[in-house]
């Protein structure tokens, strides 16, 4: 099966439609399938939250249509306290494994790697295809839990045991429900392995003439780190799914403990551990947030040197920051337990790392702050959205200080105020890193430029709106106002209603806001600007010194042969403001990095 | 566009500090004897992630403001230290900061989880079901009696699945469906669950933790203040989450005595 | 610690493009003097790199596995010890056994491609008797679980007997993937397309499917 690598080299550009856009093995068809996969899902995922918010600020709005969805999870168009639930949970999950995970790396990551380092495809095209359409049967999967009879799961992303183990009785939607969730996920995985194979081969074996690791661009960069996560990420996520599927059809008792009683009834399981489910997920799970967020700040990085018009203060500082936080990540997932009856001590031990993964995520931003000091900048939607990623970066990553500390967490744990950490920090965040990209490189990917007025509407818009969703969100939290529930009858918990009907204005006006966007991509795909040239923002790096869009074969005839360092701009005596990767025009570089 | 977006985010970098410098929305008041460490740890981090927060967002705003209009002839400048000096700023000043705050904060979670309860605990036991909280008593002999949990029946509001005919330790035992617990006393709170995972999180008393299905865990914690405070879900346990909720009374010792006498009467 | 701070670089006309860490990174590949991929001495095997990124992967997953067995068992006090099949150990021998013959089947397609005149098809007996022992294993394994089934001991019978089983399947499913490829390296040889990356890549995943057994097969004797 490893013989596939032949194709790479081999393949010519096919002729048939369904070989040229379906069952394309080229990377710039895979990648710009994953990016209308995620595209898809973050309408779902968009419109799910919709659907929550409205109910959490007006709980007995009839929200019209609502029961073509589900007749009974929405009778009479008012959605149930489970629905409510059901709805949450494929929210959570959409969002975070079919939009976080497959846009930024996936997508843009399929488009770009193999073209930022010279090389002509990926090493094993088949597995790249294969790894899309194993994605999207997992998309399916997961949606047509919606339409099963009791709906889709309701135990939340993380899907807790024994909650998501013990079968139809835990509640509607954990039955049939969590299987096809189970399932879902752990097709999603196979899809992210084999992806994550090609990402790394394609890095290490696959670079062209010239092209050092570290002449690598750091978008480059961002990739490749979140590939080794996401290799060693996914492969501990999927047996775990996999015994949670057993558990539910054979009858097993991985994680179900003995004598539960559910309905008078003793459930027939025995022994299993609880808390074995939480150490798999979350061993998958942290590292995940940062499968999310690390591509997007490879992606910030590139985007911003290019309109900054200068490279970072230290390329090598950034990539050891990045590779920081993908070993930290895998030391610090046990403090999403802090409270879940883990031994205490271990608490601590899991606090320490966390509280180091401050280090490299405050010299990624000062880098970031301290490059934009003295540079000349251009503002366009792509600088806009990034700049935006910094700001939400920063808002997000602060309010890891509370939570990296397992005594504070008493107080939060499962409060709103982790519901407006992560989402800033690596919801938001990844969103504008993803626009960042899609603003950046569309005129690459399609030919043709995006309306940069609308661009602008865009992010300023959705910048305001986004902070007025999540930043009340902590405060929300230190009130003590958990999260999950579907209403808040909690005498101390009444006060804070207002407060969630303004987050939901703003969540309703931001999610219009997105519409801007979505008219611009499409509108523009097929009627905007043909790109004036094959590098309208005066890059360095290899993408921009290929035809526009790139050929079959990435470059044509020629094979880039590569003379410098990813970003010299402002290069002193040169002949341009920058020179490209493949210029051979020689410069002394005291910066070219040894 | 630029000097726009650099003011948006000062203004909202200043709008997100006013509710916490006003206290608009403040920590529920703490009504234990632990509390306070973790209210101060609170302000302390509180104090450290703001000023990192409005520095860096400031900083971001004016870099944004003052670098997006360069003039054509306009050279590239380098910021003054370069990258190794704040790779230097970064380790001392957030990474030591951040450090010194874990160390501290060790205190306010040792006084919680690693503190053995007093011999003189009063031992209440909490079993967490779905969607409700139910609690016992040991009563005079101060043992529990143990739990069946084939003689579960709620119809015969037997919550626990106790055998008071057969085992001797249950016969005393009172069970309730409030939590009542007397001031300044310290509670060695046994926590049981009997279907999935489960939360007891009362804001008042800095005090959350989670029911492990099969493997029953305890905390401990003594209140000062009398007064009726909810005892609150955070696990996400099912469609009645929401829902999931009992009333935590602190009472001087002699309301608490009476009314522990009373709910013995109405086993 | 780089403390490059950005200086605008001179111009340099000695330096060049060779120089330095890069030149086409990992192995060395690049596309001086037309496509060197077709160039077979110097083109990028991705398999051989690509078969080391595949195998750390299935060590995560069983070392997933692993630590969620170690954890189970420590969880409760239900945890039955069983006699592992008999047959096992026969299935053990025919991995190791099917080892060496692929071994004895590379030096075999080493020697003949080495020689001056290479004529008619390479010799593959060596790869079908790999082949078959390898099918006998997955027989040999079907055995062992039909077997237990029979004793009325299945999937859900005690956690000891979920994780032999779902231990054993998780093998023998990436196993079956060996199987696989081997069919392939015998198509591609008996059509004269073998590359030798394809070939040590294949060889290297099944030698790991059997280092693989051994230490589950270690890990059931010691566990259950």
């Amino acid at each position: 099966m490893h013989d596939m690598s032949a194709h790479a080299t081999q393949h010519g550009a096919p002729t048939s439609f369904i070989r040229k856009h379906v069952f394309s093995i080229d990377h710039k068809v895979i990648g710009k399938q994953y990016y209308a996969l995620a595209l898809v899902a973050a309408v779902v995922g968009m419109f799910l939250s919709w659907l929550m918010r409205i109910h959490l600020g007006w709980g007995n709005f009839a929200i019209p249509g609502l029961h073509l969805l589900s007749s009974t999870g929405a009778p009479g168009d008012v959605m149930t306290p489970e629905y409510y639930l059901q709805l949450m949970t494929m929210h959570g999950t959409i969002m975070v494994f079919f939009v976080l995970t497959t846009a930024p790396f996936a997508a843009f990551g399929n488009f770009f790697l193999p073209i930022q380092t010279g090389a002509e495809d990926m090493p094993f095209p088949h597995f790249n295809m294969m790894s899309f359409w194993v994605t999207f049967v997992a998309f399916l999967v997961m949606v047509a839990a919606f339409f099963v009879p009791d709906g889709p799961t309701l135990g939340g992303w993380t899907q807790y045991a024994p909650l998501s183990a013990v079968g139809a009785v835990g509640g509607p939607g954990q039955g049939l429900g969590v299987v096809l969730w189970a399932a879902s996920i752990g097709i999603f995985c196979i899809g992210q392995l084999l992806g994550s194979l090609n990402f790394i081969t394609t890095t290490l074996d696959m670079r062209c003439k010239g092209m050092s690791l570290m002449r690598l661009p750091l978008s480059a960069w961002g990739w490749f780190i979140t590939s080794i996560m996401g290799l060693t990420a996914f492969a501990v996520l999927m047996p775990a799914c996999i015994l949670l599927i057993l558990d539910h059809v054979a009858g097993t008792s991985f994680f179900v403990p003995s004598n539960l009683v559910i309905n008078g009834q003793i459930l027939p399981h025995s022994g299993g551990s609880t808390l074995l489910w939480q150490h798999l997920f979350w061993f998958f799970g942290h590292p995940e947030v940062y499968i999310a967020i690390v591509p997007g700040m490879g992606i910030v990085s590139h985007v911003l040197i290019t309109n900054m018009r200068r490279p970072m203060l230290s390329h090598r500082v950034l990539i050891y920051s990045m590779g920081a936080l993908a070993v930290l990540s895998y030391m610090v997932y046990g403090h999403h337990m802090f409270v879940s009856g883990m031994n205490p001590v271990s608490s601590i031990a899991f606090s320490f790392p966390t509280l180091v993964i401050t280090i490299p995520s405050t010299i990624v931003v000062l880098i970031w702050l301290g490059s934009l000091y003295g540079s000349k900048l251009r503002i366009n939607s792509a600088s806009l959205f990034a700049l935006g990623f910094i700001s939400m970066f920063i808002s997000g990553g602060v309010s890891g200080f509370f939570l990296a500390q397992p005594s504070l967490d008493i107080m939060i744990h499962a409060t709103y105020f982790v519901v407006g950490h992560f989402h800033l920090v690596m919801g938001v965040a990844a969103m504008f890193g993803i626009f960042a990209g899609t603003y950046f490189w569309f005129p690459k990917m399609t030919g043709r430029m995006m309306n940069e007025t609308l661009g602008k509407a865009h992010f300023i818009l959705s910048f305001i709106g986004a902070y007025c969703i999540f930043m009340p969100f902590h405060y929300l939290g230190m009130a003590g106002n958990v999260r999950r529930y579907q209403a808040f009858t909690d005498d101390y918990l009444i006060p804070l209603i207002p407060v969630h009907k303004f987050i939901t204005i703003a969540a309703l006006f931001t999610g219009f806001v997105q519409l801007i966007f979505i008219y611009n991509l499409i509108y523009s795909r097929f009627k905007g600007p043909h790109a004036p040239n094959d590098n309208p923002w005066e890059g360095t790096s290899l993408e921009w010194s290929t035809a526009t869009p790139p050929p079959h074969n990435n470059f044509g005839d020629k094979m880039p042969v590569v003379y410098h360092d990813p970003y010299q701009y402002s290069v002193e005596g040169a002949s341009a403001d920058y020179i490209m990767q493949t210029s051979p025009e020689k410069i002394s570089s005291p910066d070219e990095e040894k | 566009m630029a000097k726009i977006f650099a003011v948006v985010i000062v203004l909202i970098a200043i709008a997100s500090a006013i509710p916490i410098i006003m206290h608009t929305w403040p920590l529920p008041q703490d009504i234990s004897v632990h509390g306070h460490l973790i209210d101060e740890q609170f302000t302390d981090t509180m104090a450290e992630a703001g000023i990192s927060f409005l520095a860096s967002q400031i900083l971001l705003a004016f870099f944004i403001f003052k670098f997006s209009s360069p003039k054509p002839g306009d050279k590239i400048k380098s910021f003054p230290g370069g990258a190794s000096g704040l790779v230097i700023a970064a380790f001392l000043l957030v990474g030591t900061e951040c450090l010194a705050l874990g160390v501290f904060g060790v205190k306010a979670w040792a006084s919680v989880y690693l503190t053995p309860p007093a011999a003189d605990a009063i031992p209440v036991q909490v079993q967490a079901g779905q969607f409700a909280f139910y609690f016992r008593y040991p009563g005079p002999d101060g043992k529990f009696g143990p739990i069946h949990p084939d003689q579960i029946n709620e119809a015969n509001a037997n919550f626990f699945g106790i055998d008071t005919t057969h085992d001797q330790d249950a016969k005393d035992d009172i069970v309730t469906a409030e939590m009542a617990i007397p001031v300044n006393k310290e509670i060695h709170l046994l926590m049981h669950s009997k279907d999935v995972g489960h939360s007891f999180y009362v804001p008042e008393l800095r005090v959350q933790q989670d029911f492990v299905p099969g493997l029953d865990v305890s905390i401990h914690f003594t209140a000062t203040k009398v007064g009726k405070y909810e005892i609150v879900c955070t696990q996400l346990c099912g469609l009645g989450h929401y829902n999931m909720k009992a009333y935590l009374e602190v009472k001087s010792q002699d309301d608490y005595d009476a009314w522990i006498k009373q709910q013995a009467a109405l086993q | 610690m780089a403390t490059t701070v950005h200086e605008p670089p001179k111009i340099d006309l000695d330096r060049s493009p060779s120089q330095g860490s890069g030149n086409g990174g990992w192995r060395n590949l690049g596309p001086a003097g037309g496509d060197l991929r077709r160039v077979k001495p110097s083109s990028p095997p991705p398999a051989s790199t690509g078969i080391w990124v595949g195998l750390a992967a299935i060590t995560m997953t069983f070392a997933a596995f692993t630590s969620a067995l170690i954890v189970r068992q420590g969880a409760a006090q239900d945890w039955q010890h069983f006699t592992l099949p008999s047959i096992l150990y026969l299935n053990s021998l025919i991995i190791i056994a099917s080892s060496v013959t692929l071994e004895m089947s590379r030096r075999q397609i080493a020697a003949f491609m080495g020689r001056e005149a290479a004529q008619g098809p390479a010799p593959a007996r060596w790869l079908y008797v790999t082949l078959g022992l390898g099918l006998l294993f997955v027989a040999g394994q079907t055995v062992a679980w039909l077997q237990l089934r029979s004793q009325g001991f299945g999937l859900a019978t005690n956690i000891s007997y979920s994780f032999f089983y779902v231990l054993t399947v998780a093998h023998a499913i990436h196993l079956l993937g060996g199987l696989g490829g081997l069919v392939r390296v015998i198509g591609k040889l008996n059509h004269s397309v073998l590359r030798r990356s394809t070939l040590n890549a294949t060889s290297l995943y099944w030698h790991f499917m059997g280092a693989l057994w051994l230490y589950l097969l270690l890990l059931l004797w010691m566990k259950l």
